[in-house]
């Protein structure tokens, strides 16, 4: 009852309600059963049957690849989806939840691969937006204290009159699980809560979840596609593979390549190539003190200087957020540098088209559906973006000759695998693995003196992982200059040869892969 | 006039913006609060025309102007109910279904209020704040509509309420993030539909503050576009209650210019003075327009700024 001390008039007038959730508080949390959960969307049967336990204090690691049916499985839980077969047990009662508000009755919170914060409050006012029996009119002060009581109990540190659009992913990351603990929910869903966050976050965040799940305040259910995190904080897994049970078990008593087994079953992994050794070649692209604006007009690219040969990666690692976005923005064409130069080949470098085709420039932008494509547009459309303009695919310079657009495209689409059902499919249709592999398609199949590419892999299945970054490296066999923008550390270091660390919009480190370090690497994302 | 000479022209625009910025003010206020909810409504200028003439026909009909402000209010929330309720059909567009608002409402307005446009309404009372002095300019500046009064207490009023109540909070929130408020349990569409019915009441007062006092008739050239200025206004104030109090004194002091001029003799460019309003809603939206950034402090689920 530390929390109703120090409150006025006011708060003992609402600490009925309040009370009563303050001795939930220390409650242990209960046991969380999904029993046969099943799901169709249309003819696709997202989830196939599939049991789970949650006991109560667990650290339950729920694991599989993009499509797997994780998530569905979680908002079938939360109420998002009305299973069509099924049930939530919780504490040996069955539950109906229709709704994200049900599950927070009954304890149950979520905190989302996306932030789902409101950018333009503080801190405290999101953690006061989620609680179910807010008053009409609110008393700050009172509030505040009580908010002060609560944080000083809990593992996580953050400022709570910060507005949440100046945290860092981390910070927000915490103030999210704040938030579910602030409302007292005691079993807690974390959709891949480390996805935007450097190594060092995740490891305190995660760490300090599973020091509360020791404690048995906390029942913890984690999404998730690393297999190192499902190796170091969880208790138990279960593993999904296209929407059926892949494998469970307790964690101690399985080793990695059990669980990547269990994930992709026996699907077929391209072999990563070869890195063919290059000699000093010669240098393509040069950014000198390149400098952007975001759209929120704040500085958001200071100072960038850097180099790519030919026949050369260079990574840039960094959290997402520290100027990443606008960088790749600037050097696609797609956001107006505010100062500095870019050169290719020696010229100036501006990201006309024209230049792009003399340069012989790519782009594998990051969310290719939004950045490198039209997604109503043709397949075979889609694929001719770069070369519509020019013959063969043009009749006289003035028109564009369909048929010779379509016969490239079959041929790309059986060079690339790309699964569409024809050419003249609509680009939206397809699944991000195809996309990507579209977009590959149409900037890697020509001669590549330089390609900028961003987080490539980003939402891919480990097949697709592999394919793409195998056919990153034989660009750069090739003799490209490849510039690879990535916030996933392991495909920096698979692919790069040379890591740059950008960290505020600046770049504050600087090392050849050969001697990278990764704990050195994430201090240097962490902006120590 | 003589006596005051040209210190009658910012007295007249003093005393013009206090007058004409009553109808900037409440419909600046509707605005606000609907696009802090994350949907601007286009069809205010439609609320405020079908608001001044309900409120007319109303007052003429019954003799109560009062009654006349209460009924323009309801028609300007059923026309903002008709915003919400289309809008939350998904893949609606809501300037699209803004714009056809505004002309449905402006068309029905027109229609309804043809036997209005003779007759002669009883008009809503003004309080004398100008009885100290013995000018008569200054007594007209100073004469004050109960409704100037009640829009400057609503808009510190707003601005308290959006920070310090639950239903604050919840249209900030899904103004700002749809996705965060949807997490929360927050019904995103009744939220902005409760947000834009009640900024289609306020739109509906400013209107009948058109026909009941100033300029007081009821004709179809009565707003002149005050409706669609006001959602300049709103961005000039930066989505700020208390910010568009002023910025609507400004633009009611823009509309004053002209017939302040020709109260001291100046008769020429009458019309071009009359434009000032118009002019500076223009020079607003390329001060505040950039192609590099989005806007300061704007709501984040806004269609024009996402």
């Amino acid at each position: 009852m530390i929390k109703m001390r120090g409150g006025g008039v006011g708060v003992s007038a609402r600490a009925g309600r309040f009370g009563g959730s303050v001795a939930e508080t220390n409650a242990a949390p209960q046991r969380l059963q999904v029993a046969g959960m099943t799901k169709r969307f249309g003819s696709l049967v997202a989830l196939d049957d599939i049991s789970l336990t949650l006991e109560a204090g667990a650290f339950h690691a729920l694991l599989g690849e993009n499509g797997a049916g994780k998530s569905t499985l979680v908002k079938c839980v939360m109420g998002y989806h009305a299973p069509d077969k099924g049930t939530v047990i919780l504490g040996g009662v069955e539950q109906t939840i229709r709704g994200p508000r049900d599950a927070h009755a009954l304890g149950i919170g979520m905190v989302y691969q996306h932030f789902t914060l409101v950018p333009s409050m503080t801190v405290a006012e999101n953690l006061l937006l989620a609680r179910a029996d807010l008053p009409m009119v609110i008393d700050r002060g009172a509030e505040g204290r009580r908010m002060q009581e609560f944080v000083k109990d809990m593992p996580f540190k953050v400022d709570l009159t910060a507005p949440v659009s100046a945290l860092a992913a981390g910070e927000k990351q915490k103030v999210e699980i704040l938030k579910q603990l602030y409302v007292d929910c005691r079993i807690l869903i974390l959709d891949e809560p480390t996805s935007v966050l450097t190594p060092g976050e995740a490891d305190e965040i995660l760490g300090l979840l599973h020091d509360m799940t020791m404690a048995g305040r906390l029942s913890v259910l984690m999404i998730t596609h690393k297999l190192r995190e499902v190796m170091a904080f969880a208790d138990e897994v279960t593993v999904l593979r296209r929407g059926r049970l892949a494998g469970r078990g307790k964690v101690e008593k399985l080793t990695p390549r059990d669980l990547a087994e269990m994930m992709i079953g026996s699907s077929e992994i391209a072999a990563p190539a070869e890195r063919a050794v290059q000699t000093n070649g010669r240098e393509r692209l040069r950014l000198e003190r390149l400098c952007a604006d975001n759209d929120k007009g704040h500085r958001a690219v200071s100072n960038v200087s850097l180099f790519v040969r030919a026949g050369e990666i260079v990574g840039i690692a960094g959290v997402s957020g520290n100027g990443q976005t606008e960088l790749v923005e600037v050097l696609a064409g797609q956001r107006e540098s505010s100062a500095g130069t870019v050169t290719v080949h020696g010229e100036p470098y501006t990201a006309t088209r024209a230049e792009m085709r003399r340069h012989k420039v790519f782009c594998l932008s990051e969310d290719p559906l939004r950045n490198a494509c039209v997604s109503r547009m043709s397949v075979a459309e889609n694929l001719a973006y770069r070369r519509f303009d020019e013959p063969p695919l043009t009749l006289g310079r003035w028109f564009l000759n369909r048929g010779a657009m379509r016969r490239a495209a079959s041929d790309l689409i059986t060079r690339y695998r790309i699964t569409v059902s024809s050419p003249d499919a609509p680009a939206g249709t397809l699944s991000g693995g195809n996309v990507q592999r579209m977009v590959l398609a149409r900037e890697l199949s020509g001669e590549v003196d330089v390609l900028i590419a961003a987080n490539p892999c980003f939402g891919l299945d480990i097949a697709a992982v592999a394919e793409i970054r195998a056919q990153i490296m034989r660009a750069r066999n090739r003799g490209a200059a490849i510039l690879l923008v990535s916030e996933d550390l392991d495909e920096l270091f698979e692919l790069a040869d040379r890591l740059v660390v950008m960290f505020n919009g600046d770049l504050v480190y600087e090392t050849e892969i050969a001697g990278a370090d990764l704990a050195t690497v994430g201090r240097y994302m962490a902006g120590h | 006039m003589e006596a005051l000479g040209w210190w009658g022209v910012p007295l007249a625009v003093l005393g013009g913006a206090i007058r004409a910025s009553t109808p900037f003010l409440f419909v600046s206020l509707g605005e606000c609060l609907t696009e802090k909810s994350g949907r601007i409504n286009l069809g205010l200028e439609g609320t405020l025309v079908m608001g001044a003439m309900s409120g007319y026909g109303i007052a003429y009909l019954t003799g109560w102007p009062w009654l006349g402000v209460v009924v323009a209010g309801s028609s300007g929330m059923a026309l903002g109910a008709l915003h919400g309720v289309v809008c939350s059909r998904p893949r609606v567009n809501d300037i699209a279904v803004g714009i056809a608002l505004m002309l449905f409402g402006l068309g029905l307005a027109f229609y309804l209020g043809k036997p209005f446009i003779q007759p002669k309404a009883p008009r809503l009372p003004a309080i004398d704040l100008g009885w100290w002095s013995s000018s008569p300019q200054v007594r007209a500046a100073l004469e004050v509509n109960v409704l100037f009064i009640v829009g400057a207490v609503l808009a510190p009023a707003l601005l308290w309420a959006l920070n310090n109540t639950r239903w604050g909070l919840a249209v900030r929130a899904v103004g700002d993030s749809a996705d965060a408020a949807r997490a929360m349990g927050y019904p995103v569409n009744r939220v902005r539909l409760l947000s834009t019915v009640a900024g289609g009441f306020l739109a509906g007062i400013g209107g009948s503050f058109l026909s009941l006092y100033y300029p007081g008739s009821w004709n179809e050239a009565l707003s002149s576009g005050q409706g669609l200025m006001a959602v300049a206004l709103v961005i000039f104030a930066r989505w700020d209650p208390v910010l568009c109090f002023f910025a609507a004194l400004l633009f009611g002091g823009a509309g004053a210019l002209g017939p302040a001029l020709q109260s001291v003799g100046i008769t020429w460019g009458y019309y071009l003075f009359n434009a000032a309003p118009y002019v500076l809603t223009l020079l607003i939206m390329i001060a505040t327009s950039s192609t590099r950034r989005t806007l300061i402090g704007a709501p984040g689920e806004l269609s024009v700024t996402k």
